[in-house]
């Protein structure tokens, strides 16, 4: 239901006969405003992207390439054993692999939070050392309540903190668009929450952006009240999205409720990710949002990882999701 | 914007009952796309959607409030935690009781005081954590885990 019409948006472009909207990676990232960027890049030096086409002034906006192609991963949960999924490594290990078989590498991977079951250090290493495997330039994450379940994120921003502000969240700009990702798991009371530091860090990051940039916002927990019965939603997320109302547009990206939902509401669409763990139940089918065991042979079609593009030019940007093969 | 929480809710200055009824009318939000409700208009409990578990102990208000059968405080100094839910959300014990909490869940949970003393470790199923309350006085408590899980402690004087 959230997948976006133009299929061609993942496949790869061919380059120019004479070579003019080539573009390696390093041009890429020179050519790409990196106010406020947070993290640090490295770039890789030489190594050509022919189907990243730059936008020329002779073809429409329409004809040339994406401009950024990146996969969103959740909810790996690793560490976590029950019926519901008797191998969380296996279909996470799936997962990047098909991450891996997209057909082009995306310019970056974000893996949206539940990495770990119980935010162990064992649970932490094994997720950053499976990670290391995909065929990406840049791996970025934000924490799932799992992940910070008794230290307030201690142990989630020694393995992935490092370049994040505050408690963890960061932003940068790829390609054109801004990226802000936002940690809403901490100092929970019944909801996500992001607490005025990280309202604040919103309302500046964006202050100096044109209205016409495009913004992609990451957390784990919904933005929006997807069902606040079982904690699906922000109690703060107003505020820090008043800051986002004058952009044209404006992408949330989430996990934590393990399935598929989409919802827009003027200029912000938000789009829930599915796991590669475990399903859990539709808002309100039953008393908790406990894991669901699928009858055999089920839970991949449940589980599944996703491709989000944007061309130069394009409003929205385009979401595809896929189930786990 | 329709479906975001009443601002009020940001400010956690609610009493448990208000934010029970807050959220208990939000979670009509989704189906309805109703405009935000301030928790002093609360609609009645027959606002929400019939599919939501009707006596979810999380949801239900304090001892102080005209409390369910679900909601009753009891006398023990044991809490189950079952279907993601303090199974006594609210206990009555006297000073020096040590109460036990255990995790009949498959998923873990925690118990964790809000503002408060004790913070147990990551519950797996059967596990269990103690706290021996030495002061008179109310302590609530959620899981870091699922912060729609609350319960409290009354602690009262021999
Ligand atoms: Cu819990």
């Amino acid at each position: 239901m959230s997948t976006t019409p133009g299929g061609d948006a993942n496949e790869p472009q061919p380059a120019n006969p004479d070579g003019s909207d080539r573009m390696t990676r390093r041009q890429l990232l020179r050519h790409t405003a990196w106010f406020g960027a947070a993290v640090a890049l490295a770039v890789t030096g030489g190594e050509v992207i022919s189907h990243v086409a730059g936008s020329t002034g002779k073809s429409p906006a329409i004809a040339t390439g994406p401009v950024l192609r990146f996969a969103q991963i959740s909810d790996s949960h690793l560490g976590f054993h029950g019926g519901a999924n008797g191998d969380v490594t296996a279909t996470f290990q799936q997962a990047i692999e098909q991450v891996n078989a997209l057909g082009y590498r995306p310019d970056f991977v974000m893996h949206t939070g539940d990495l770990t079951h119980l935010a162990t250090p064992a649970q932490f290493d094994q997720v950053k050392q499976m990670m290391t495997a995909l065929d990406t330039d840049h791996v970025f994450t934000v924490p799932g309540e799992h992940d910070s379940i008794d230290d307030a994120g201690q142990k989630y921003r020694a393995a992935f903190g490092a370049g994040s502000r505050g408690e963890g969240w960061y932003s940068l700009d790829i390609a054109g668009v801004h990226v802000i990702a936002l940690v809403n798991t901490l100092n929970l009371r019944f909801l996500g929450h992001l607490g005025t530091d990280q309202i604040d860090f919103v309302r500046k990051d964006v202050a100096a952006l044109s209205s016409d940039t495009p913004i992609v916002v990451f957390s784990h927990i919904p933005l929006f009240a997807m069902y606040p019965t079982w904690g699906w939603g922000t109690d703060d997320a107003t505020q820090a999205l008043s800051y986002l109302r004058r952009f044209s547009s404006v992408t949330c990206l989430n996990g934590h409720v393990h399935q598929l939902f989409t919802k827009t509401e003027g200029n912000v669409t938000f789009h829930s990710g599915t796991t590669t763990a475990y399903p859990l139940p539709h808002p309100g089918d039953g008393p908790a949002p406990k894991p669901v065991t699928l009858p055999a042979g089920r839970l991949h079609a449940a589980l599944g990882i996703r491709e989000v593009s944007y061309r130069k030019g394009q409003h929205a940007l385009a979401i595809r999701d896929r189930a786990l093969t | 914007m329709s479906c975001f929480l009443p601002r009020s809710l940001v400010t956690r200055a609610l009493s448990a009952l208000a934010a029970a009824a807050a959220l208990t009318t939000l979670a009509a939000c989704g189906s309805s796309r109703a405009r935000p409700v301030a928790p002093a208009a609360a609609a009645p409990p027959a606002a929400s959607p019939p599919s939501a578990s009707p006596s979810m102990p999380s949801m239900t208000p304090p001892p102080s409030a005209a409390a369910g059968p679900a909601g009753a405080p009891v006398s023990s100094n044991a809490v189950m935690i079952q279907n993601f839910a303090f199974a006594a959300p609210t206990v009555i014990v006297k000073v020096g009781t040590t109460v036990t909490w255990t995790n009949g869940d498959e998923d873990p949970h925690t118990v964790t005081a809000i503002g408060g003393p004790f913070h147990s470790p990551t519950l797996t199923n059967g596990a269990r954590f103690t706290y021996t309350f030495t002061t008179v006085g109310t302590f609530t408590y959620m899981c870091t885990i699922h912060p729609y899980m609350h319960g409290s402690v009354v602690v009262v004087a021999r």
